[in-house]
């Protein structure tokens, strides 16, 4: 092993040059890859980090049926099982209550539609940083009477702060809701969705004027991580599906996860090509480096070396210009892209425009994860092994009289 | 015993539109500590002769047995591992690994057979030094001259301690100088250890060195003297 290890170590550098050439093709080919990745994951998370913690959460826990129909009557109070539940689930860091629905909302001769969530104002801020988005006025105190309205809806209904709002619900089984809400603050958030979404009042004060006291439409989960949503969610749903409905951020919110799956194909095509072309590169030198041994892998052969090593030397070399490839790839690109996560590309003008109106800040993200390092080097085991096809038929297929006159 | 036994060898290449006898019922034995060359005019079929006895080709018909085993019967993974403990090659030019020194060419053939390291480093530059290059052992083939290169084969192929060594045309790209030295490092390496050696030839002074001479002519043997 050791001994095919140095014969192909020499071999590569017999040619010199094309060998660097090779391998600066797999360098430039893992190079542009990994940074395409780490662009695409760090925009993605940002993305679903947008959903997530603006709205949805990870995981939202509600009464069964829920969100089909998204009313008052389909509230419900955590049993101290669900509580048990959760506090035993190691990856749940903390859970919001939130208690949702739908109002009218008028103020002078204006009305609108709009949706009215009742939160617990130091918990939501804990999950969402709602009162980051304050621009005029004040966030919600605890047992606050107040709203806080976005900022497109209070414009259209002609309020600012200070001024009193009508709201006008239907409660718990028909029951019906009405009261008056000093507007204590207007929410500017980065998404025009959002800007034009609804209200948002303290959780106890909500579950008044909709009279459904202690009941919450669902709870809505904060994750450590990621990656462990669907873990998660699938162990909850093993525990409590019989009783709750349980939904991961891309359930609640399938357009952002088609638009990550969609862009996700487009960059699979993208690196595709670009890793078809790197193969044929190394595969171009592969055929130049057997065209040239031909007689000496014959004298190889003739002398007493099984076929099976030549073919694995052959392996080694390939492998080898692959893996300086690979290598060089990292050198650069795992500084520059683990840099980048903590110092994103801002954007200016058309771009930047594009991104603020999806709500992200304007700037390019990155993600350092290990899979997208682990990936290139998979890639290219794999190309190398395809290519070995060749060397290995025609090692085999070798006639050795003819090999020697070559 | 006959270190090499051939009956009734032919090969029939049919590659070509016309069918080619390069070999028309040999019949041929050698015994240990044989000089034999074999000579004939260019076609005559040495170079195909030389191939079976080396198992680098097969026959279309006959019988090759070396040492007493039948060749032909073997697989092709057995026949290669059977040349590697059987029998020396020594090939026209362009016998070395290029990226191996000499002592590394010389001991790549024990490391195919599994030979110890120590064994095999000792082995190989005492090898170097009878062919009088003990002092050229760390040089790659192309920092040596074609004779030299030359002894570097004949070196190897006695590494692996073969039945006999087969040498094809090894002095056809040689000067007159390395022929003969050559020669006489090939001579005298089997007068006193007894090697055995087939070569085949164009060469008349490798012939007149020779103690056995076969000629070949349109893949049959003519004549096959032996001198004492
Ligand atoms: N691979 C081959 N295909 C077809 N004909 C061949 C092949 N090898 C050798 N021959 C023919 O076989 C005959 C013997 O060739 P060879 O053994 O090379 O003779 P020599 O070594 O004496 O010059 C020649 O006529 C040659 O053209």
């Amino acid at each position: 092993m050791r001994k095919n290890l140095t014969l192909a170590w020499r071999n590569i550098w017999r040619n010199r040059k094309r060998t660097i050439i090779t391998a600066a093709s797999v360098f430039f080919g893992v190079l542009l890859s990994t940074f395409m990745t780490s662009m695409q994951e760090g925009t993605y998370s940002k993305m679903i980090d947008n959903v997530v913690s603006f709205y949805s959460g990870y995981i939202q826990i509600h009464q069964n049926d829920y969100w089909e129909n998204k009313t008052i009557d389909y509230c419900f109070t955590p049993g101290n099982s669900l509580l048990e539940t959760l506090k035993n689930t190691p990856d749940i860091v903390f859970h919001v209550p939130r208690l949702e629905s739908f109002t009218l909302m008028s103020h002078g001769n204006n009305t609108k539609g709009a949706a009215l969530i009742g939160i617990d104002p130091p918990k939501e801020n804990h999950l969402s940083k709602l009162s980051h988005w304050v621009v005029e006025g004040n966030y919600l105190k605890p047992g606050d009477d107040g709203i806080l309205l976005a900022v497109n809806l209070a414009k259209n209904l002609g309020v600012e702060v200070n001024d009193t709002l009508v709201l006008i619900s239907q409660g718990y089984h028909g029951a019906s809701a009405a009261a008056l809400f000093p507007v204590r603050g207007i929410l500017k958030f980065p998404s025009p969705a959002m800007n034009n979404m609804g209200g948002y009042i303290d959780l106890k004060t909500a579950q008044n004027f909709f009279s459904v006291p202690n009941q919450y439409s669902s709870l809505v989960l904060m994750v450590s991580d990621y990656s462990e949503v669907n873990r998660v969610k699938h162990s909850l749903k093993r525990d409590l599906a019989d009783s709750y409905e349980i939904m991961s951020w891309d359930e609640m919110d399938p357009l952002t996860k088609n638009m990550i799956d969609a862009d996700r194909s487009g960059a699979y095509i993208t690196k595709g090509i670009l890793y078809t072309l790197v193969g044929f590169g190394i595969f171009g030198t592969v055929i130049m480096m057997m065209a040239e041994r031909r007689k000496e892998m014959g004298i190889m052969v003739a002398i007493g070396m099984q076929r099976s090593q030549l073919s694995a030397i052959l392996f080694i070399e390939t492998a080898l210009i692959g893996l300086i490839g690979v290598l060089a790839g990292f050198a650069i690109s795992l500084p520059l892209i683990s840099y980048l996560v903590f110092h994103p590309i801002p954007l200016t003008g058309e771009a930047a425009k594009a991104y603020e109106e999806f709500g992200f800040e304007a700037a390019m993200y990155f993600s350092v994860q290990w899979f997208i390092f682990a990936r290139q080097v998979l890639i290219i085991f794999i190309l190398t092994l395809v290519i070995y096809v060749y060397p290995l038929v025609k090692t085999y297929g070798m006639k050795l009289t003819r090999a020697l006159h070559a | 015993m006959n270190v090499i036994e051939v009956k009734q060898l032919k090969k029939i290449y049919n590659t070509t539109e016309v069918k080619v006898n390069a070999l028309n019922g040999v019949d041929l034995t050698f015994e240990q500590g044989e000089f034999a060359a074999i000579v004939g005019p260019s076609g005559s079929g040495k170079t195909t002769l030389l191939n079976m006895l080396g198992g680098l080709d097969e026959p279309t018909e006959g019988e090759i047995r070396i040492g007493g085993t039948n060749i032909l019967e073997l697989s092709s993974s057995k026949l290669i591992d059977f040349r590697l403990r059987n029998i020396g090659f020594v090939f026209q030019a362009y016998n070395l690994i290029p990226v191996l020194t000499a002592l590394e060419n010389v001991e790549f053939i024990m490391q195919l057979q599994e030979v110890p390291k120590k064994e095999r480093q000792q082995r190989a530059i005492a090898l170097l030094e009878q062919v009088g290059l003990g002092d050229r052992t760390n040089s790659r083939p192309s920092k040596l001259s074609g004779g030299q290169q030359q002894r570097v084969a004949v070196a190897r192929a006695l590494a692996s301690k073969p039945k006999f060594v087969l040498a094809d045309e090894p002095t056809a790209n040689l000067d007159s100088k390395s022929t003969a030295n050559l020669l006489d490092i090939m001579e005298e390496l089997n007068r006193k250890e007894n090697i055995t050696f087939v070569f085949s030839t164009h060469d008349q002074r490798v012939v007149n060195k020779a103690r056995r001479v076969i000629t070949l002519e349109d893949g049959q043997i003519i004549s096959d003297l032996k001198k004492e």
